[in-house]
């Protein structure tokens, strides 16, 4: 099915590619569908963008369902490992 | 069938009058024959969609489709270009519509036309090709699991998607539907109610449901894939298309 649903947040950071190039990304755009290249029927797509330098400004993770709620975990566990005033 | 080929991209005049991206792929020999504009899923104005576009050029048609993602993203890989679609909440029926209708005029006025454009369109294009043969001129529409042509999205959908329920009683064209059994949009149960809805209406449609297919059936780059399904709506798009189109 395409579930069209997409859920998009604002961001501060910085990620990586393409050509290995760094920039900063301003929006993240969330969403379960059909992946480009993962070979699954549906997974969780992360995009990390910045639109104000078009469409290739754009960092693309395709997750298994399972490996999305992994990565959760583990980016909430990281979170606490960490002093709670680094955190807030 | 079609042994020479030949494929492009060109410009054709959709929606208010905007120049806009479209590949053409064409028989090489002088026609006549019909016209087939190809409406892309929701990962855009791919490479599988491109192939689909030759393989229509091949059955003996001049077959375009349209890069509905061109006023966002033009000149970006497709993927790039459908996730900014996407995040912008995906194209309006009504440019649809005009990019639609723009193409199918472009077909019609090649040389090589018979007059005739059928439209075909899969997952999201689904429902845009029943959209179509509701508001343009078309001889045929083929709708290849188009999710939302009946059934209510979501609360709070984030798309400009409606269902087509109102629409339906103008659909001016024969109307071919194939879809997969283990579907949840469309379920089975909405394709018997786009089944019955037509019934009422009096509208020619043909439908075929395939075991073991879910969703993207004729996705030949992706683990939904199904060789049988595929394989007998490649045929059965011909043979609707040789009675409406004249192919």
């Amino acid at each position: 099915m395409c579930t069209y649903a997409t859920v998009k947040t604002s961001l501060r950071g910085s990620a990586k590619g393409p050509d290995s190039s760094w920039f900063r990304v301003t929006d993240g755009t969330v969403y379960f569908d059909h992946p480009v290249h993962a070979m699954a029927e549906h997974t969780l797509n992360i995009d990390f963008a910045d639109p104000s330098r078009g469409p290739s400004a754009r960092v693309a993770v395709e997750l298994t369902a399972a490996s999305a709620r992994d990565l959760v975990a583990a980016i909430q566990a990281a979170l606490r490992s960490a002093p709670l005033a680094l955190t807030t | 069938m079609s042994e020479s080929l030949i494929a492009e991209t060109v410009q054709i005049t959709g929606q208010g009058g905007d120049h806009v991206e479209a590949y053409l792929a064409r028989p090489a020999d002088e026609g006549p024959r019909g016209g087939v504009v190809v409406i892309h899923h929701m990962p855009g104005y791919d490479r599988a969609t491109k192939e689909i576009v030759r393989r229509f050029a091949e059955l003996g048609y001049d077959a375009i489709c349209p890069n509905l993602y061109w006023r966002e993203a033009p000149g970006a890989a497709p993927d790039d270009a459908a996730a900014t679609a996407r995040a912008q909440g995906g194209v309006p029926d009504e440019r649809l519509l005009g990019d639609v209708a723009g193409a199918g005029a472009y077909l019609r006025s090649r040389p090589s036309s018979n007059g005739k454009v059928g439209v075909i369109g899969y997952c999201s294009g689904g429902r845009q090709a029943v959209l179509v043969a509701c508001n343009l001129n078309v001889d045929a529409a083929v709708d290849c699991y188009g999710a939302f042509v009946v059934g209510d999205p979501p609360e709070g959908f984030p798309l400009q998607v409606s269902n087509l329920v109102d629409q339906l009683p103008n659909l001016r064209a024969p109307l071919l539907g194939l879809f997969g059994n283990e579907d949840a949009h469309p379920s089975p149960e909405q394709v018997a109610e786009l089944d019955r809805i037509l019934i009422v209406n009096h509208k020619p449609h043909e439908f075929h449901r395939y075991d073991d297919a879910g969703h993207a059936f004729f996705a030949v780059d992706r683990p939904a894939y199904r060789v049988a399904a595929a394989t007998d709506g490649w045929e059965r798009i011909s043979a609707f298309y040789t009675t409406h189109l004249g192919g």
